[in-house]
């Protein structure tokens, strides 16, 4: 069949399962938008702005478990992506971005909107592509896909010229096993002798923690690392990205570890003897120090990417495959173990945090955002799939909606980009159509990537905002407090009138500014059958505690005051 | 200390910019990187000399091998293997040093690649140790230009698998 690259474009995607693509036209990527129209099995969404679009797919992806699809024009629509394709690229989501490029007789002469996107983007795609040949492009974008969703999954980006979209070739679309990539090793063996090393090390610990991150979730191995706690009775501390890889209400869930994580999960990981790194890589935010990290502990770290072993944390064994594999080989030599001892003098440290906790402390007239993440939590009996942005309300929301499900929280973790909730609820939307989707955001951030409002509207998806708004540049000015002596420079931030603001888009919007209110607007929102936002205007000074300061020791945290210092530090 | 590795790579566009982009981003030290084509017209060969007081050269291995068009890296530090490295030395000569720096060229078994009246070129492939008191010995003479390709190496003997997946 004589196809043209445009018609190969989106008979491949077809192939590859792809039902939606979020994207924005443009001069060199009009002929595959031209083609658009012989393709009604694929559901184009326009957004407002390539990042947008970006964000979009990967909220489709960590959303489904599938690839996402972003497509921009050439220059500007393609630097647009950067953004979202490095976010991609520190979180391990697969998507595919494709983006029109110049007639390669053009390239390298500074064309109208031309740019190197295959230069520009190298350090942030797991791989990319220039198709200078037709003949060349189902193979390359089936191998896309391949290397997007294989291994440790990541970003792929395909720059194709207008002159190869409009030329015309045979179209085979390649079988998977045609594949080859000679210098491409998803698959792994896991060799002995680390096995049986790490088994005599988990079965002798006294005090062992499990660290369970994103990977637990992207091998699916939720049952596995269930298995493997309850067996040996071992405690599960989660990285961000890792929440709701263990059910939040689960007698040996920690929750967050890390800078903003509670008291007691940082020190039972200070205290422990023996840490068990699930398919997790350490991060700065996660380790604090790494020369005082858990300096009485051995170290057994499972992980697919064998760049990832003994980068930040030098650990005694390393074990690099597919998380689920690897734990089911383990599961049988790990002896159940009753680790009554330690558990209980965790619970101990977890009482202090109780006692400490600002539920339980009286907000007065004032709206303090954790009571919304609460509340929100409350209404939705933990159920529903939360987006967040980035920021304060980021870490309120892994703090105080605890997550049960796997996959129910979508934020950006490793590259913390503001204005990724708008756009990723979208695309989640169109991944979950009937589950109920959240996109918690600041003030600062959902102005980043408003301009989505419309997308929403457009498509008329079912995402529901809460705007926590304090009017501020929130995590910056909690920064700015604690170790710029209070100079909170271009961190005020004066803002539109979100409700009004909501309602030019012609999309339900209410305001909250007293406790009372939230829960009847939550409700309220959760009716509209649309997009709905709420303005959540809450305390301006509020605080992320316990916070351990970026490269301090993880025990050396600012802790949350109690009750009564409370209305010391606000009298 | 000094790590030499040798990486086969798919000879396709852009793939020395990937190696190079890693290095760069990474923050890894290298001391020399060769490229050039094999018995394979679809693979390219880099011999990379990874400066390990400052870089983990295990950290640039497995990097190197993270990249799709890296097809295997071996690491040649502990093994048997031929080492070369060649340099292209103009020096100063006259009819006073002209006779001292061919005896030094035929000690070193150089060639002479260009004789002029006042200088010559002097040409040496060597294992590096060697190039580098050649380099040493021809200073006093006063070195007007220099040029080394940096190391290429090959193991002795029939190869065994240079990588096998898992195995660090």
């Amino acid at each position: 069949m004589q196809l043209t690259g445009a018609e190969i474009i989106w008979e491949c995607l077809i192939r590859e399962g792809v039902e939606v693509v979020f994207g924005y036209p443009g001069g060199a990527i009009l002929p595959t938008y031209d083609a658009l129209s012989k393709y009604p099995q694929v559901h184009h969404v326009l957004v407002r702005h390539e990042q947008g679009a970006t964000h979009a797919a990967d909220g489709y992806a960590r959303a489904s478990g599938k690839v996402g699809v972003a497509m921009a024009t050439s220059g500007p629509g393609a630097t647009n992506m950067v953004t979202g394709l490095a976010t991609a690229m520190m979180d391990s989501v697969p998507i595919v971005c494709i983006t029109g490029q110049v007639p390669t007789s053009a390239i390298g002469t500074d064309a109208f909107q031309e740019t190197d996107v295959t230069g520009v983007t190298l350090p942030i795609t797991k791989h990319n592509y220039l198709v200078t040949d037709v003949r060349d492009l189902a193979y390359i974008i089936r191998e896309a896909f391949h290397i997007a969703r294989s291994g440790r999954p990541g970003p792929v980006l395909i720059d194709i010229p207008k002159n190869v979209q409009n030329a015309t070739t045979e179209f085979v679309f390649p079988d998977e096993n045609q594949i080859r990539l000679p210098g491409y090793r998803p698959e792994t063996v896991i060799p002995p002798e680390q096995f049986e090393q790490a088994i005599k090390l988990i079965n002798a610990a006294e005090r062992p923690v499990i660290l369970a991150g994103h990977g637990v979730l992207m091998s699916n191995a939720m049952r596995e690392l269930r298995e493997f706690a309850e067996k040996a009775q071992i405690p599960v501390a989660q990285t961000l990205l890792g929440l709701g890889n263990f059910p939040a209400s689960h007698p040996l869930c920690l929750g967050m570890m890390g800078m903003h994580g509670e008291a007691y999960v940082n020190q039972a990981i200070q205290e422990a003897d023996l840490l068990l790194a699930f398919g997790m890589r350490f991060d700065d935010r996660v380790t604090g120090n790494v020369k005082t990290y858990a300096p009485k502990a051995r170290k057994i770290h499972i992980e697919i990417d064998p760049t990832e072993l003994n980068k930040n944390v030098k650990v005694d064994v390393g074990i690099i495959g597919d998380l689920r594999e690897v734990l089911q080989h383990l599961l049988p030599h790990v002896e159940p173990r009753d680790r009554s001892a330690w558990l209980a003098r965790i619970d101990e440290w977890r009482e202090d945090t109780r006692r400490r906790d600002i539920l339980n402390a009286d907000s007065g007239d004032a709206l303090w955002a954790v009571h919304v993440i609460h509340d929100l939590w409350k209404a939705t009996q933990g159920q529903a799939t939360v987006v967040t942005d980035v920021g304060q309300h980021q870490m309120w929301e892994a703090q105080y909606y605890h997550h049960e499900r796997p996959f129910s929280l979508i934020t950006s973790g490793g590259l913390g980009t503001m204005g990724f909730a708008l756009p990723a609820a979208i695309g989640a939307s169109f991944a979950r159509p009937d589950e109920e989707i959240w996109a918690v955001v600041g003030d600062g951030g959902f102005q980043m990537t408003m301009c989505e409002l419309a997308t929403a509207v457009q498509e008329n998806r079912r995402v529901r905002i809460a705007i926590i708004n304090n009017g501020y540049l929130g995590m910056v000015r909690q920064w700015q407090e604690i170790f710029y002596g209070r100079r909170y420079n271009a961190t005020p931030l004066v803002n539109p009138d979100f409700v009004k603001l909501a309602e030019a888009f012609g999309i339900p919007a209410f305001r909250v500014d007293r406790r009372e209110g939230v829960l009847p607007a939550i409700e309220a929102a959760r009716a509209v059958d649309g997009p709905a936002l709420i303005d959540f205007v809450v305390e301006r000074e509020e605080m992320v505690y316990p916070m351990v300061p970026s490269g301090a020791d993880l025990h050396d945290m600012i802790r949350r005051p109690l009750a009564d210092e409370r209305m010391e530090v606000h009298s | 200390m000094k790590h030499v590795l040798v990486a086969r790579v798919e000879n396709k566009p852009g793939v020395l910019n990937r190696v190079a982009s890693l290095f760069r981003r990474r923050n890894f030290n290298i001391i020399s990187l060769t490229v050039g084509e094999t018995e394979d017209p679809a693979v390219s060969r880099m011999t990379i000399v990874v400066d390990a007081s400052k870089t983990d050269a295990s950290m640039v291995q497995r990097n190197l091998l993270k990249l799709i068009n890296v097809i295997d890296v071996e690491d040649l530090t502990h093994r048997p293997a031929v080492r070369r490295d060649l340099v292209l030395v103009k020096v100063q000569s006259d009819s006073e040093t002209h006779a001292d720096l061919l005896r030094l060229a035929e000690a070193f078994q150089a060639k002479v690649a260009d004789i002029s009246p006042d200088s010559m070129v002097l040409e040496l492939t060597g294992e590096e140790d060697e190039v580098q008191s050649f380099i040493e010995g021809l200073r006093p003479y006063g070195i007007l230009e220099m040029m080394r390709t940096g190391l290429v190496a090959m193991a002795r003997g029939s190869s065994e698998p240079a990588y096998q997946p898992g195995v660090l």
